[in-house]
C-alpha cells in the first residue's frame, strides 16, 4: 500500500475490512496531511483527536465484528454544523469561540456510521460567497495552480471551499458541504472533485446554521461518484426536529450504482448556452453529451424558459431569508457581544453586528431588508416567490420529454482569488447555472468533467427530477468513468 | 339582538364608541408551539427553555400538535371557519425577549377564519337582550419572553421561559358599542375557551389578556381613528379603558383636535392610559412566510377528531338546562357560565340521580337550588371556591337524597350541611351519629301536637274563627316540641285534623 491519504473512501473502508490497515493508521495518516497543509487554510478547527478516538472505536469494533457503514472513515465536517464540544462559527467573528452543546442531525448521522472528524471545514462567512473571501478566518487556497507558470493563488470556490480543497489536497477522503445556490457544486467544479446537492428535505437542516431556509441543503463532497453515493447514504433520513425534512426511506445508493444510461433521455438545456460563455466550456459540455451517449442515453435539446430569471430571484430569496435567519446573532444569548460604555440595547446590537459580520453577510442582510419593507415587499419579495414557481414549472415541462439535464457546472474554471471580490455582482454570475436547480429542490451533482487550457478543473453538471438522485449518481457515474479524470494538484503547500 | 344606546355626551352632541378587542389566550398545553419545552408557570427564570427557545444556531421550530388542535377546537366552538391551509409568517423586530429575532404568528394565512359568539348584555338577568359579536379570526403565534428590570441597578436580566409559548390571537370585528358589551364578550370568550379546555383564562398570571382598540364617531358616521392599548388583563380593566379612551377620543376631538392612530399603555393605578408609540414610529415587521415550516394542512379526520371532542358548550348547556331539567332561565344562566360550576352540578346531579334511583330530570331542580343558595353561601362565607370546597358532589348528593326520601327536614339538612362542612363527614353518618334523623311517628308527633293544641285553647278559638294565619304558630310549635325533627309534612297533616 502506497499511501492510506490517496485512496478513496471505498477503499478505505473495503481496506480496513479487509485488514489491509487499521482505522488508526488512517486516521493518522490524514492527520498529518492536515496539520501539514495549513497553507492552504482549509480548516478553521483541526480535531484530530475526535479522528483517532473514532479510529480506535472502528479498530475495536472489527475486532468484535460490529462494524458500521463509515467504520474508519475519518472526514471534514463544513464549519456550518454544530459538532457538540467543537467550535462552531459559520467562519463569522460573531460566532468565534461559540461552543455547541448539541450535535446536528447530519454529522450526528456521520459519527453514527461510525466515521470520525479531522476538523471543521473553513467556508465563506455564513455559507455566502463563491469563493471562499468572506471567511472571517482568512480565505481557503485551491490547491491547483494555472499552469501559465505564474503563481496566482486560485479561489477554491465557495461556500464549501475549504471542503473542496481539503479533499483534492487529499487533507480528508470526504467531507460535508452545504449548498444553498452552489455552494457544494461550484467548489467541486474548481476543485475536480465530485459533489452532490440531494433534493431538497433529503438532508435534514436540524443543527446546521441557517442561511436562506427555503433552499440550504446538505450533501458529501469526494473524489468519486461512489463516494458521494456512500456519504449520502449515510447524511440522509427523516428527522421530525425538521419540518421541511422528508419523511421517507434512504434508498440504497450505493448499490443502485449503474453506469449503463439504456432508455435514459438527457435533456440540454438551451437557456444554458449563455453569451460570454468561453469555449472551453462550451467544448466540455459537448464532451459531456458524447460520454452520456456512450453511456447509452438519448439527447435532446430542451428549453428553460425563465432561466435567465433564476439569479436575480435567487439573490431576493436568499437574502430575504438571511436577513431574518441572521437576526439571532445579537449579543444577548451567545457569540460576540460588543457593549460599548453606557450603551443601550439597540446600540449593543447596532456595535455587536457591526463587529461580528463581514461584508457580504451586512450586504445580503441588507438587501433581505429592503425587499422584505412595506412597500417593496410585493415588487421583490412576492414577485420573486412567483417566478420561483415558474422556474420549478420549467422542470416539471422538461421532465415530460426527458429524464435528466446535463450543463457545465460554472462558467468559467477557478478564477484567482481577489479577481472577482471588487465586484459583487461578476462573483453572483457564478452561480447562474447551479440557482435554477436549488430553487426548485431538485437534485443535482457536479463530477469533473476534464481540464482547460491553463490545466484547471471544469465541472459537469446532473440536474434530476426530485427524489431521483439514482439516476443523478448514475449519470455522474458514467461522466466519471469516460472522464478518466486523475489530474491532481501539485503538492505546492 | 339590540341597538347599544351607550353613547358619551359631549358638548357637540352624543358620540358612539366603537370597540375592536384582540384577545391573546395561552393554549393550554404541557409544551411550547414549536418545541418540546415545558410551559409550567412561575417556574424559575430560563428553567423551561429548549434549545429551539433560545434561538442557537442551526435551531427549527416543528409544531406541536396539540397546539393546533386546540386552536381548531377553539373556532369550532364559535362556529368559525376552520382553514384546512395555513401558514405561518415571521413577524421580524429586535427585542431582547425575542431571541430568534422574529415572531412566529400567521398574518396571511390563519388557521381560523370568521366566527361569532353571542354575549347576554345583562347577566344577571338572562333573558335580557343579546348581541352577536362577530370573531374576525383566530390565528395562533409565540409568546416572547420577559425582561426583569429589578434584578440589577444597571442591566437588564432576561428570562426566557415564556418564549415560545402557544398564544392563540382571536380578533373580534369592531363591533361592540359599549364598555358593558366588551366586558360581556371577554367574559363569555373566557368561559368558551374554559368549557373547551384550550386555555385556562387566568387573567392574573397573563394566560389572557387583550389588546382593545377604541374609537369615537357621531352615530351613524364613518368609523374613526382608532387607538389600540395593549396587554389589558382583567375585564374590569378593559371595560375602564374603554371608557377613559373613549371619553379622552370626545375631548380631543371637541377641542378640535385629531386622533392620532397609535399604540397606547394602560395604567391601572392612575386609570388612564398614555401614548407609548405612533404608528409613525411603528416598526416595520418585514412579514414573509417562515420558510422552516411547511405550510399546515389539516385533513377531514383530524377535523373530525377535533369536532368530536368538543364538549357542550355554555349555550346548549344552558338552553338543555331550561328544557330537559326544567332549571329556571337564572338558575341555567348561573350554572353554565362557568365551567367549574357547570362540572360540579352535573355531577352532583347525576350523583344524586342514582342515589335517588331516580332521573335526572326529577333531581335536577333540587340540586341547582341547593347548589346555588347553600353551597355557593357557605363557600363564600368560608371564602373557598368549588375547587376547594370542603363538600364533594357525592356527599351533597348524600345529602340532598336524605332530604328526598324524608329522613332530614329542611331545617335539619342545614344542620347537617354545617357539621359536614367543619368535619367534612358524610351526612348519613352525621344523622346517625348526632341522632337528627326527622321522625315520621305519628304517635308521638300526635300527642305533641295535642298537647300545644291543649296549652294553647284561646289560639284554636281564634284559629277556627278564622285567623287561618296562626296554622304556622301550631306547627311552629309541635316542631319545636319534637326538637325539630318531625316530619313537616306530617305534622302538617296532623294539626290539619286535630284543629278541624
Amino acid at each position: 500500500m502506497s499511501n492510506v491519504t490517496d485512496l478513496t473512501v471505498a477503499e478505505i473502508r473495503d481496506g480496513f475490512r479487509a485488514g489491509n490497515f487499521t482505522a488508526r493508521e488512517v486516521a493518522e495518516g490524514f492527520n498529518a496531511n492536515v496539520a501539514a497543509a495549513k497553507a492552504l487554510n482549509a480548516f478553521i478547527v483541526e480535531t484530530p483527536d475526535h479522528a483517532l478516538a473514532a479510529a480506535d472505536a472502528a479498530d475495536a469494533a472489527r475486532a468484535s465484528g460490529d462494524l458500521k457503514p463509515l467504520s474508519g472513515v475519518p472526514i471534514g465536517m463544513k464549519d456550518l454544523f454544530c459538532t457538540n464540544g467543537v467550535q462552531t462559527t459559520a467562519a463569522s467573528h460573531i460566532l468565534e469561540g461559540f461552543i455547541p452543546t448539541y450535535e446536528s442531525t447530519v454529522s450526528g448521522k456521520l459519527w453514527d456510521a461510525g466515521a470520525g472528524m479531522l476538523g471543521k471545514l473553513n467556508l465563506d462567512q455564513f455559507a455566502m460567497g463563491s469563493s471562499n473571501e468572506t471567511s472571517f478566518f482568512g480565505n481557503v487556497i485551491s490547491p491547483w495552480k494555472r499552469n501559465d507558470g505564474g503563481n496566482a493563488s486560485l479561489a477554491p470556490g465557495g461556500s464549501s471551499g475549504g471542503s473542496a480543497s481539503a479533499i483534492s489536497a487529499r487533507l480528508c477522503p470526504a467531507a460535508t458541504g452545504t449548498d444553498t445556490g452552489g455552494s457544494i457544486r461550484q467548489p467541486a467544479a474548481f476543485v475536480g472533485i465530485s459533489g452532490i446537492k440531494p433534493t431538497y428535505g433529503r438532508c435534514s437542516r436540524w443543527g446546521v446554521v441557517a442561511f436562506a431556509s427555503s433552499l440550504d441543503q446538505a450533501g458529501p463532497m469526494a473524489r468519486t461518484v461512489r463516494d458521494n453515493a456512500i456519504l449520502l447514504e449515510a447524511m440522509t433520513g427523516f428527522d421530525p426536529k425538521d419540518s421541511t425534512s422528508l419523511d421517507l426511506p434512504v434508498p440504497a445508493w450505493e448499490a443502485g450504482l449503474s453506469s449503463n444510461l439504456k432508455g435514459k433521455r438527457i435533456g440540454i438545456p438551451k437557456e444554458y448556452r449563455v453569451d460570454g460563455m468561453p469555449a472551453e466550456i462550451d467544448a466540455l459540455w459537448e464532451k459531456g453529451i458524447a460520454f452520456l451517449k456512450d453511456a447509452g442515453a438519448e439527447i435532446m435539446e430542451v428549453s428553460l424558459p425563465h432561466t435567465k430569471y433564476a439569479l436575480p430571484t435567487y439573490y431576493i430569496i436568499a437574502p430575504a431569508e438571511a436577513s431574518s435567519n441572521l437576526a439571532r446573532y445579537d449579543g444577548v444569548r451567545f457569540g460576540l457581544r460588543d457593549l460599548p460604555d453606557g450603551a443601550n440595547l439597540q446600540d449593543m446590537y447596532a456595535a455587536t453586528r457591526a463587529a461580528g459580520f463581514g461584508p457580504e453577510v451586512k450586504r445580503r442582510i441588507m438587501i433581505g431588508t429592503y425587499v422584505l419593507s412595506a412597500g417593496f415587499y410585493d415588487a421583490y419579495y412576492t414577485q420573486a416567490q412567483k417566478v420561483r414557481t415558474l422556474i420549478s414549472r420549467d422542470f416539471d415541462r422538461a421532465w415530460e420529454s426527458c429524464d435528466l439535464l446535463l450543463t457545465p457546472t460554472a462558467p468559467s474554471a477557478a478564477f484567482a482569488l481577489g479577481e472577482k471580490q471588487a465586484d459583487p455582482l461578476a462573483m453572483y454570475l457564478n452561480d447562474v447555472f447551479t440557482v435554477p436547480a436549488s430553487l426548485a429542490g431538485l437534485p443535482a451533482m457536479s463530477v469533473p468533467g476534464g481540464l482547460d487550457a491553463q490545466g484547471l478543473p471544469l465541472g459537469l453538471q446532473i440536474i434530476g427530477k426530485a427524489l431521483d438522485e439514482q439516476s443523478v449518481l448514475n449519470a455522474a457515474l458514467a461522466i466519471e468513468e469516460r472522464a478518466g479524470f486523475t489530474a491532481r494538484p501539485d503538492k505546492w503547500w | 339582538m339590540t341597538e347599544s344606546t351607550y353613547r358619551i355626551h359631549g358638548a357637540t352632541g352624543d358620540w358612539e364608541v366603537v370597540i375592536g378587542l384582540e384577545v391573546h389566550a395561552q393554549i393550554t398545553s404541557n409544551a411550547k408551539l414549536f418545541s418540546g419545552a415545558a410551559t409550567a408557570f412561575g417556574a424559575e427564570p430560563n428553567t423551561q427553555v429548549s434549545l429551539v427557545d433560545a434561538a442557537m444556531p442551526g435551531m427549527l421550530p416543528a409544531p406541536n400538535r396539540e397546539c393546533i388542535r386546540q386552536a381548531v377546537r377553539t373556532g369550532m366552538a364559535i362556529e368559525a371557519q376552520i382553514n384546512k391551509y395555513s401558514r405561518f409568517d415571521r413577524k421580524n423586530y429586535f427585542y431582547a425577549d425575542l431571541p430568534q429575532g422574529y415572531q412566529i404568528s400567521q398574518l396571511y394565512h390563519p388557521i381560523v377564519g370568521e366566527g361569532q359568539i353571542t354575549v347576554t348584555l345583562d347577566e344577571k338577568h338572562p333573558n335580557s337582550a343579546t348581541k352577536t359579536i362577530g370573531v374576525e379570526r383566530i390565528h395562533v403565534e409565540q409568546d416572547a419572553g420577559k425582561l426583569m428590570h429589578d434584578q440589577h441597578p444597571t442591566r437588564s436580566y432576561v428570562d426566557l421561559n415564556r418564549s415560545g409559548v402557544a398564544l392563540m390571537e382571536i380578533v373580534s370585528k369592531p363591533d361592540m358599542r359599549s364598555p358593558v358589551e366588551a366586558g360581556a364578550y371577554v367574559r363569555k370568550l373566557r368561559s368558551i375557551l374554559r368549557y373547551v379546555g384550550s386555555c385556562d383564562g387566568n387573567m392574573e398570571e397573563g394566560s389572557m389578556r387583550a389588546d382593545v382598540n377604541v374609537s369615537v364617531r357621531k352615530p351613524g358616521e364613518e368609523f374613526g381613528t382608532r387607538t389600540e392599548t395593549k396587554n389589558v388583563n382583567s375585564v374590569r380593566f378593559v371595560m375602564a379603558v374603554i371608557e377613559h379612551e373613549a371619553n379622552r377620543q370626545v375631548d380631543v376631538l371637541e377641542a378640535g383636535g385629531k386622533i392620532v392612530q397609535e399604540t397606547r399603555l394602560y395604567d391601572p393605578d392612575k386609570n388612564e392610559t398614555r401614548s407609548m408609540r405612533s404608528k409613525e414610529d411603528a416598526h416595520d415587521y418585514r412579514y414573509f412566510p417562515d420558510p422552516d415550516l411547511l405550510p399546515l394542512e389539516l385533513d377531514d379526520a383530524f377535523l373530525a377528531e377535533c369536532r368530536a371532542s368538543l364538549p357542550e358548550l355554555p349555550d346548549a348547556k344552558r338552553t338543555r338546562y331550561e328544557t330537559e331539567l326544567g332549571l329556571s332561565a337564572y338558575n341555567a344562566a348561573t350554572l353554565t357560565a362557568e365551567v367549574e360550576t357547570t362540572r360540579w352540578f352535573e355531577s352532583l346531579v347525576s350523583e344524586s340521580a342514582r342515589a335517588q334511583g331516580k332521573s335526572e330530570s326529577d333531581v335536577a331542580r333540587a340540586a341547582a337550588n341547593w347548589l346555588l343558595s347553600e353551597l355557593f353561601g357557605a363557600l363564600n362565607r368560608l371564602g373557598k371556591d368549588l375547587e376547594t370546597s370542603p363538600v364533594s358532589p357525592a356527599q351533597g348528593a348524600e345529602l340532598l337524597a336524605l332530604v328526598a326520601d324524608g329522613t332530614l327536614s329542611g331545617t335539619l339538612a342545614k344542620q347537617v350541611f354545617e357539621i359536614m362542612l367543619e368535619t367534612g363527614d358524610a351526612a348519613g353518618k352525621i344523622v346517625e351519629e348526632k341522632g337528627l334523623k326527622q321522625t315520621s311517628d305519628t304517635g308521638a308527633i300526635e300527642e305533641a301536637a295535642a298537647k300545644v293544641i291543649a296549652d294553647n285553647a284561646d289560639k284554636v278559638e281564634q284559629y277556627r274563627g278564622g285567623k287561618e294565619a296562626l296554622f304556622g304558630f301550631f306547627v311552629g310549635q309541635t316542631m319545636k316540641a319534637m326538637g325539630g325533627k318531625a316530619n313537616p309534612k306530617v305534622v302538617n297533616e296532623i294539626l290539619k285534623k286535630a284543629l278541624g
